[in-house]
């Protein structure tokens, strides 16, 4: 009996969480111009819009290109950052732990404004290098994260056993230690890259036009009458989302099945 | 050695944040603490008025060294093309109402030389320069120090004489925005918490295909941008949109309903996006929870209700908390979803924040209204520390 209400709540949560979605998705397929249903007919028309369009077309390669090198970025910094923090214990770690997860917990609009005015006199707002440098210092928690996870499940006698045999901790973390941990090290790319793509706050603060992420342009599109444009980009990244859940689902097999 | 080379492999990072998020950051905040738009202008009236008391107008010193000031002021901006003196009392107008057009008229009427005591030459001018509280804003702006803002932030002003009183009722707004930002917040959480039982439970408790359908149910809308959620809710709720047509459709109602631009808009459309970050630590702490203990109580004679009370809800505590914390953290600092979903009495302390950095470049409140935010979130995470352990968090 409880079960039972336990499961309609349950599935009528889910509806909740779902139906927003699939309401909005379908609607960039409409041949008509307004935004309910029923649909007067199926087209492409919106999406052929969006990619002959100024305003949304640039964005894309914003949004693919500044994802791109702040999760490289990110990456970069981030990987040695969680074996050394994985090595690391004390009090040093703790402060260390502090800065490296303080972005996930700020207020993004105080970053925001703080990257505006410390950008400004140095000549990085509305510039690439700004926000992916913006970008990468929001993901490289995410990274630090799933490298860390990673490396519970990592047998450190290993390192040591590379060392007997001669190897560099250099050669020894590359060698033995990062292959291991490689899923993990991709899982954090991923998130880095997502915070990227989902990012629209700093990117309404320091972007300049040439900068505009889909984000900042789906934000200033709803600011106006929601056009049909903005549903065909929604769907769009929202397609981007799936994809991006499903690497990560399968990274996180691969390192479940090697990881054992 | 060893130690060393951990923390070679760390400092990259660490650097990198210092430098692009830790120290803009905190020079931001500085600035919420600090006055720095006055007294380059006025320094030797700042200095005049250093020791004053505030409690009658300051001495015919204090008026020679603001007409040399401004004569100063006034030909350092003719020959640099700066308005140094616009800045400056645009800062003074936020304290005192009326020092935007005071300052750069009396500058004006002050730069020929003139004969007798400044004192009366100035009062001449405007009499706001025989008001205690004129010279009193100059005095709290001269800096270097300045608890202006982090007093506007709080609805509070300080008088000349130092006494701290409530701010006058048509700009006491903040405190406002404080608890509006609190509340929204709050009822956002406890909606999360509801919503998130019975799908965590059952997530946590069915195998097979159904629980993995619940979990992509929540995992799903969880990896989608926030501004498409917001869009989402936004076609669904306007005027003409998704609800409204079906509503006039089924004929339950005759005119469209105002479902967007209030408080129930946002709510809604925050419960939706943060539900997932209640839903994960509970389905963690339900999974943790060992099923043969509620079992237990059960066969030793307690009632449904008391099992749930006595043995359920302390085992998964934890957890519930962790989930609490971690969606209200978020909930204070939203910004997208009220901008776009709420009317203006539903925007939030980080839209204030925004505001007043860009549209009203007052740096100042804005940096100490993000010192209220990160109080309170820095509280938070200081609960969630204890709750949840830090190990765990960097585990996680």
């Amino acid at each position: 009996m409880a079960r039972a209400a336990c499961w309609v709540a349950g599935v009528l949560v889910a509806v909740f969480l779902l139906a927003p979605i699939f309401a909005i998705v379908p609607l960039s397929f409409s041949a008509g111009s307004f935004l309910f249903y029923p649909l007067p007919g199926l087209s492409l028309r919106w999406y052929r819009d969006f990619f002959g369009s100024d305003f949304w077309l640039p964005a894309v390669w914003n949004s693919l290109g500044i994802g791109l090198a702040s999760a490289a970025l990110a990456t970069l910094l981030g990987t040695p950052a969680a074996f050394g923090l994985w090595r690391m214990k004390g009090r040093f770690r703790a402060v260390a732990m502090g800065i490296v997860l303080a972005p996930m917990v700020v207020p993004v609009i105080v970053v925001a404004v703080a990257l505006l005015l410390a950008f400004g006199p140095i000549g990085l707002v509305a510039t690439h290098a700004g926000m992916v440098i913006a970008h990468a210092a929001l993901g490289a928690p995410f990274v630090v994260v799933t490298v860390l996870a990673s490396l519970e499940a990592f047998d450190p006698v290993q390192l040591r056993a590379a060392s007997a045999c001669g190897a560099g901790p250099l050669r020894a973390f590359f060698r033995v230690c990062l292959p291991q941990i490689a899923p993990g090290v991709a899982a954090g790319a991923v998130f880095a890259f997502a915070t990227s793509l989902d990012e629209v706050v700093v990117a309404l603060f320091i972007a300049g036009p040439a900068q505009r992420t889909l984000p900042r342009q789906m934000f200033a599109g709803l600011n106006d009458t929601i056009s049909l444009t903005t549903t065909a980009a929604a769907a769009m990244l929202v397609l981007l989302s799936v994809v991006l859940l499903a690497v990560v689902g399968w990274l996180q097999g691969r390192k479940k099945a090697g990881g054992g | 050695m060893r130690r060393a080379s951990a923390a070679l492999l760390t400092a990259p990072l660490l650097l990198f944040l210092l430098v692009t998020f830790v120290a803009p950051i905190a020079a931001f905040l500085w600035r919420g603490v600090t006055d720095t738009e006055v007294a380059p202008v006025l320094p030797r009236t700042a200095a005049a008025l250093s020791a004053w008391d505030g409690r009658a107008l300051p001495d015919e010193a204090a008026f020679a060294a603001l007409v040399e000031d401004l004569r100063a002021a006034r030909a350092r901006d003719r020959q640099a093309g700066g308005g140094s003196i616009a800045r400056a009392a645009a800062r003074l107008n936020a304290d005192k109402p009326g020092f935007r057009g005071l300052l750069p008229m009396t500058a004006r009427r002050v730069e020929a030389p003139f004969d007798g005591a400044a004192r009366a030459v100035l009062i001449t001018i405007s009499e706001e320069w025989g008001e205690v509280e004129t010279w009193g804003a100059i005095a709290r702006a001269a800096g270097p120090l300045s608890s202006f803002h982090a007093l506007t932030a709080l609805d509070l002003r300080q008088d000349a004489a130092g006494a701290i009183r409530a701010a006058p009722e048509d700009q006491s707004v903040f405190r406002a925005v404080l608890l509006r930002s609190l509340w929204i917040s709050l009822l956002v959480t406890a909606a999360c918490l509801l919503l998130a039982w019975p799908i965590a439970w059952l997530i946590a408790t069915t195998r097979g295909a159904a629980g993995i359908l619940l979990l992509a149910a929540v995992m799903l809308p969880f990896w989608i941008s926030l501004v498409v959620r917001t869009a989402a809710w936004m076609v669904l709720l306007q005027r003409e949109g998704v609800v409204n047509a079906a509503l006039a459709a089924t004929g339950i109602v005759d005119a469209p309903l105002p479902l967007m631009m209030n408080r129930f808009a946002v709510v809604l459309a925050m419960v939706h996006i943060l539900l997932p970050f209640m839903v994960l630590p509970l389905v963690a702490a339900f999974r943790a929870l060992d099923p043969r203990l509620p079992r237990a109580a059960a066969s030793l004679g307690a009632p449904p209700w008391r099992v749930f009370l006595r043995v359920t809800l302390p085992l998964c505590l934890p957890g519930i908390g962790a989930g609490c914390l971690l969606v209200f953290i978020q909930a204070l600092g939203f910004y997208v979803t009220p901008a776009l979903l709420g009317g203006p009495n539903d925007q939030m302390l980080a839209w204030f924040v925004g505001f007043y950095a860009t549209r009203s470049v007052n740096w100042g409140l804005a940096a100490a209204l993000s010192i209220l935010l990160l109080v309170a979130v820095g509280l938070c995470v200081a609960l969630y520390g204890r709750l949840a352990g830090f190990r765990r968090l960097g585990a996680a």
